[in-house]
């Protein structure tokens, strides 16, 4: 059966991509952000994942307000990074593994999540710049698993840990590819808010507690409604979702491979985190 | 922001629910075109009568003439859209934020690091 090797956290600020078109990782406003990478790396190195399963959240791009699907699957052959309109670099498109994508579909739905399917889909930087920043030289196939952090109601963060729960059982009954290695993915976070007159709030103290309980107690966000996320961790700092689902697919225990957190990247607590389930 | 919008009670934030998606669902229509540089081109070209094709509001239309991030919000616009308007005229979130805090690029950047510390 196919097996999650783990699950790698990161924030996908925009302006990461215009950092690394212009060679800033050395930067000293960007270094400290960068140098969580190289654990990172050296992790992915050892581990040697086949395909990533990338949860993440649209942000305008493939879906609009005429249709937002709470929780969406993708199921192409190749996923093609869009024109964001504000001008960051696009990059060549990703392969997916229809396989994978479909098998997680029909075990998704068995489990009662009523997924969207998508055999076109585009993707922006929710999704490129984690790549990017993981995989410099290239990258392994995807999935990507889109959950609407767009427009209320959200998902509840009960909802989604049991959606990256899903994921997880899904995965270890993948038997087309019996040694087949995944890397889940959550893209996102950690707090932060773009707009309005609380536009630059970053809560640093619920960061830290939300990361901890990710290992101690990974249930501990689940209590918290999306109004609640909002107010804690700012309108965008909700991202945090991804992460949940992301440790949720690693079952009980896990160890800590790597955390880095910077305050600020662009207007955001930048987290960057891997976690592999305990034997 | 008036009372209305901060009905979930947190303070300068509006919680984009189905009645601003309703209330900006032409604005934010209009925001989402722009990930199409022709879209782009033909704003700049006609703004208003841009704006008309996609049935703003004349609030709406007076607010995006304006450049008003804060009336874009309050007339339904979505972060994520109005990032789209922004991107025309190379307005990063760091400006966005400024624009919205009443800040300098300067302040509001100093607020961040602050917070972090």
């Amino acid at each position: 059966m196919a097996r999650i090797v783990g699950s790698i956290m990161s924030t996908h600020v925009p302006a990461i991509a215009n950092a690394l078109e212009r060679h800033e990782e050395a930067d000293p406003y960007w270094k400290p952000f960068f140098d969580g990478y190289e654990a990172v790396h050296s992790w992915l190195h050892e581990v040697q994942p086949d395909v990533a399963v990338i949860i993440h959240n649209d942000h305008g791009m493939n879906f609009f307000l005429d249709k937002m699907p709470t929780f969406a699957v993708g199921c192409a052959p190749e996923y093609r990074h869009g024109d964001e309109g504000w001008g960051i670099p696009t990059v060549d498109p990703y392969r997916g593994h229809p396989d994978l994508s479909w098998h997680l579909v029909e075990a998704l739905v068995g489990d009662e999540f009523d997924v969207t399917t998508c055999q076109e889909m585009l993707v922006d930087h929710a999704v490129t710049n984690p790549m990017k920043l993981l995989w410099p030289g290239g990258g392994v196939p995807i999935v990507p698993v889109t959950v609407n952090t767009v427009m209320f109601p959200y998902p509840s963060a009960k909802r989604c840990f049991a959606l990256g729960e899903a994921i997880g059982r899904a995965i270890s009954c993948y038997d087309v590819e019996p040694d087949l290695r995944v890397v889940m993915i959550g893209s996102g976070g950690l707090s932060h808010q773009l707009e309005g007159t609380r536009a630059g709030f970053i809560n640093k103290s619920f960061d830290l507690r939300f990361v901890e309980s990710l290992t101690d107690d990974p249930r501990w966000a689940t209590q918290f409604s999306g109004e609640d996320l909002v107010k804690e961790t700012g309108s965008q700092g909700v991202e945090l979702l991804m992460w949940l689902a992301a440790r949720a697919a690693l079952g009980a225990t896990v160890r800590r491979v790597t955390w880095n957190y910077h305050i600020p990247i662009s207007n955001t607590a930048a987290g960057t985190l891997v976690l592999e389930p305990a034997a | 922001m008036g009372e209305d919008t901060e009905r979930h009670g947190i303070p300068g934030t509006i919680i984009f629910d189905g009645a601003e998606a309703k209330r900006g669902y032409g604005l934010n229509k209009m925001c989402f075109s722009f990930n199409e540089e022709a879209n782009r081109h033909a704003f700049l070209a006609d703004e208003d009568g841009y704006c008309r094709r996609y049935g703003l509001t004349d609030a709406q239309r007076d607010a995006i003439r304006r450049r008003d991030v804060l009336a874009l919000l309050e007339h339904g616009g979505h972060p994520y859209y109005l990032a789209k308007f922004a991107g025309i005229f190379h307005l990063d979130v760091q400006d966005l934020g400024a624009m919205q805090t009443g800040l300098s690029k300067e302040e509001f950047k100093a607020r961040l690091v602050e917070a972090g510390r």
